[in-house]
């Protein structure tokens, strides 16, 4: 499987397992929110890294206790018209405060990619038989941006009073 | 009016260049149609019945004369020669070909336009007063907050992709020209007891089958505040609204299934949470914004021309068409004229390429180059000195403009109903062209007086069917087309829903049943002060109702 960071396909570094599956010692792995909550506290005390996938419908505020042991938190998007977790992704990184990796899974497109960085995605995991391609093409689509977010892309608001700034 | 700056126009042109590679990709084959539906609709582009359909925006329905004569150039070349104003301020054409498109929004870039947002699960095209800046009754001129939202809302990175269309209106006067409460948003530029500008939210209004008149959430939310509190909103609707069944999807079903009081508590939540962050609006963007809008220099004029009274005294059709097109305007000597789209036996908000061209030429030489777009599916030329209005009606008269008809009877709303559209159940076009011709004699129309008669093909309500102080409503019963009537709506600051009259009426008998609904008002209002809105309040619907019905009783029997 494959994902993209920066617009570039890597490997996969993560497992994502299956609930009824044995935990692999040493992987990274993605457990379902789920599991997380049934084995809360042995998967704590894991010492590989750990991530917990979200399904659309599931808010990060029922995992915001454990964000501080949390490496991973993945966010589905179960069709790609579904855009709940471009929300979930801002509560995450604005209102939380987590600092770790946010990735998009499920039924993405390379349309897409811009607006999920823009709010705080870093890796995108395309559904199995979703192009990986055009991804590295679209973060250069735009050059103007019209909304503030917590990423480091100046508005074209500030843009256009830093100019007069410097004008002046 | 807004002038692009580099920012602007370059993103325009990133838009273009991305959407014209995303029809490639479908020409291609990398998208399948069902994954390049969304993608087109965000881009303003349909499929309907016989063709795709292209709506661009026209932001706050403002256009230079410039732009207008661009959109005539488009409907001679790429449709069948005219264009459609909508509900929502824009204009769509009803035959462009797919690999046309992308050319068609080149040429848009070159005029500062576009097709972005005016459709599609996002935040729309923003609507407002059509007589903004130019109205005495404004305590803000709303289209410098239009502008500031059209900015925030464009290719928003978090609410593209929401449970349903999102739709914001603004208004700055106590009088509704915009039908602000039946929008997702409705806004209200207002002053708090300190004099500070500020917002009333209306959040959760609508139309289409479950209508809901939008409740105040807020009463005041301060002028920089306005972004935050936005996206506050924005995000407590992507987060909670409805995906799972796409009539319930609208915010209003979210804020009815809440209440407006928890609603606006989670919103509060939120806001409260980021309104001290970077969404806080500069004064000087503001500022920036603002002097694109700064009243024109205009030639000091006396409040009474005594050539224009001359005129109106000697024409009566002249006196006619001031009394129902022109309005008052801020600065003496000017007027507000009102061109209507609704000749008699024409399709509503419809203009021909020609008709354009005459426009934007009228506007340069009497309105400074500028025109506007109703929610009515009407045209303003805003700026208008008194001594100009008979040659402006002569020349307007000369291409079919000049109809005397604005508020009144036969200046019907309609939607395009079955002629185009793939969701409407009946046709609409033919309804108003047929009450348009049953009510052309311009006397009667000026004795029945303001009344505002919309029509929709289907339930969607895009012809605003509820809101009309007479609505119609094409169903489909067993594959015939019938309509429903409703009495007693508005869209305007006494907004209300029309009530149904009755079983419905084929579309052989809709224009006498709208005949007697009119009839019945002139013999039972107070005087002709008192609207038809006005007396259906003091009475009821049952007068009107059982006139209807026998008298459609009495045309059956006649005619067996």
């Amino acid at each position: 499987m494959t994902v993209l960071r920066n617009g570039v396909p890597q490997p996969n570094e993560w497992v994502r397992v299956a609930d009824d599956a044995p935990l692999p010692e040493t992987d990274k792995v993605i457990v379902s929110l789920e599991r997380w909550q049934a084995e809360r506290v042995n998967l704590r005390q894991r010492n590989a890294a750990i991530g917990v996938a979200l399904k659309s419908e599931q808010s990060p505020l029922l995992i915001q206790d454990d964000l501080d042991r949390l490496s991973l938190v993945a966010l589905e998007f179960p069709k790609f018209t579904d855009g709940r977790a471009f929300s979930h992704a801002r509560v995450l990184r604005d209102r939380l405060g987590f600092t770790g990796e946010i990735r998009g899974f499920g039924q993405v497109l390379r349309d897409q990619y811009l607006f999920m960085l823009r709010c705080g995605f870093d890796t995108v995991e395309p559904a199995a038989g979703k192009r990986v391609e055009g991804y590295a093409e679209a973060l250069k689509e735009f050059s103007v941006f019209y909304q503030p977010t917590n990423d480091d892309r100046a508005t074209a608001l500030q843009l256009r009073h830093r100019k007069e700034a410097v004008a002046a | 009016m807004y002038r692009y700056d580099q920012f602007d126009a370059t993103f325009v042109r990133e838009r273009t260049a991305q959407f014209k590679g995303q029809v490639a990709r479908r020409l291609a084959g990398e998208l399948t149609e069902e994954e390049f539906r969304p993608l087109r609709l965000k881009n303003g582009l349909y499929l309907q019945l016989h063709a795709y359909m292209l709506r661009v925006a026209i932001p706050y329905g403002e256009l230079s004369s410039k732009q207008m004569r661009k959109l005539a150039f488009i409907a001679r070349r790429y449709d069948k020669g005219y264009g459609h104003f909508t509900t929502r301020q824009n204009i769509q054409y009803n035959w462009p070909r797919l690999d046309d498109v992308p050319a068609i929004l080149e040429h848009l870039a070159e005029v500062e336009m576009h097709a972005i947002q005016t459709s599609g699960n996002c935040i729309r095209n923003v609507t407002s007063d059509h007589f903004a800046g130019v109205a005495a009754d404004e305590i803000e001129d709303p289209r410098v907050w239009a502008e500031v939202i059209r900015q925030w809302s464009t290719l928003h990175p978090e609410f593209s992709y929401l449970p349903r269309k999102f739709k914001i209106a603004i208004i700055a006067a106590d009088k509704d020209r915009a039908a602000m409460r039946t929008h997702d948003i409705g806004l209200k530029i207002v002053r708090n007891a300190k004099g500070e500008l500020g917002f009333a939210f209306y959040t959760g209004g609508g139309q289409g089958r479950t209508p809901i008149i939008g409740p105040l959430v807020k009463s005041f939310v301060a002028a920089e505040d306005l972004l935050s509190y936005l996206d506050a909103t924005l995000r407590v609707y992507n987060m909670h609204g409805r995906r799972d069944n796409i009539y319930k999807a609208r915010i209003k079903i979210l804020v009815q299934a809440l209440g407006a009081e928890e609603f606006g508590r989670q919103v509060e939540e939120e806001w409260l949470r980021i309104k001290d962050s970077v969404l806080k609006l500069p004064a000087e963007e503001v500022a920036r914004i603002r002097q694109y809008f700064a009243p024109p220099a205009l030639e000091k004029l006396p409040a009474r021309n005594e050539g224009f009274e001359a005129k109106k005294a000697a024409d009566p059709d002249f006196a006619r068409w001031v009394q129902a097109n022109t309005d008052d305007h801020k600065v003496d000597g000017y007027r507000i004229v009102t061109i209507s789209l609704k000749p008699v036996g024409g399709a509503p908000g419809d203009a021909s390429a020609d008709q354009m061209d005459l426009l934007a030429d009228l506007a340069d030489a009497y309105s400074l180059g500028q025109i506007r777009v109703t929610h009515r599916q009407n045209l303003v030329l805003p700026y208008v000195r008194q001594q100009d209005l008979f040659d402006l009606w002569a020349k307007l008269g000369s291409a079919k403009l000049a109809e005397a008809n604005v508020e009144l009877v036969t200046d019907i709303i309609a939607c395009p109903g079955l002629d185009y559209c793939n969701l409407a159940n009946a046709r609409s076009i033919p309804v108003a062209q047929r009450i348009s011709r049953r009510f052309s004699d311009p006397k009667r129309l000026a004795e029945i007086g303001e009344l505002r008669l919309n029509i929709s093909g289907c339930i969607n309500a895009c012809g605003h069917h509820h809101v009309g102080h007479i609505g119609i409503l094409g169903v489909d019963k067993k594959g015939e087309e019938f309509y429903q009537v409703t009495l007693g709506g508005s869209s305007a600051e006494d907004i209300s829903l029309g009530k149904i009259l009755g079983p419905a009426f084929s579309l052989d008998q809709i224009t006498d049943a709208i005949e007697t609904v009119v009839d019945t008002y002139l013999d039972l209002r107070e005087g002709p002060q008192e609207r038809f809105i006005d007396t259906y309040r003091r009475l009821g619907i049952e007068p009107f109702k059982e006139k209807v019905y026998d008298s459609l009783k009495e045309r059956r029997s006649a005619a067996e």
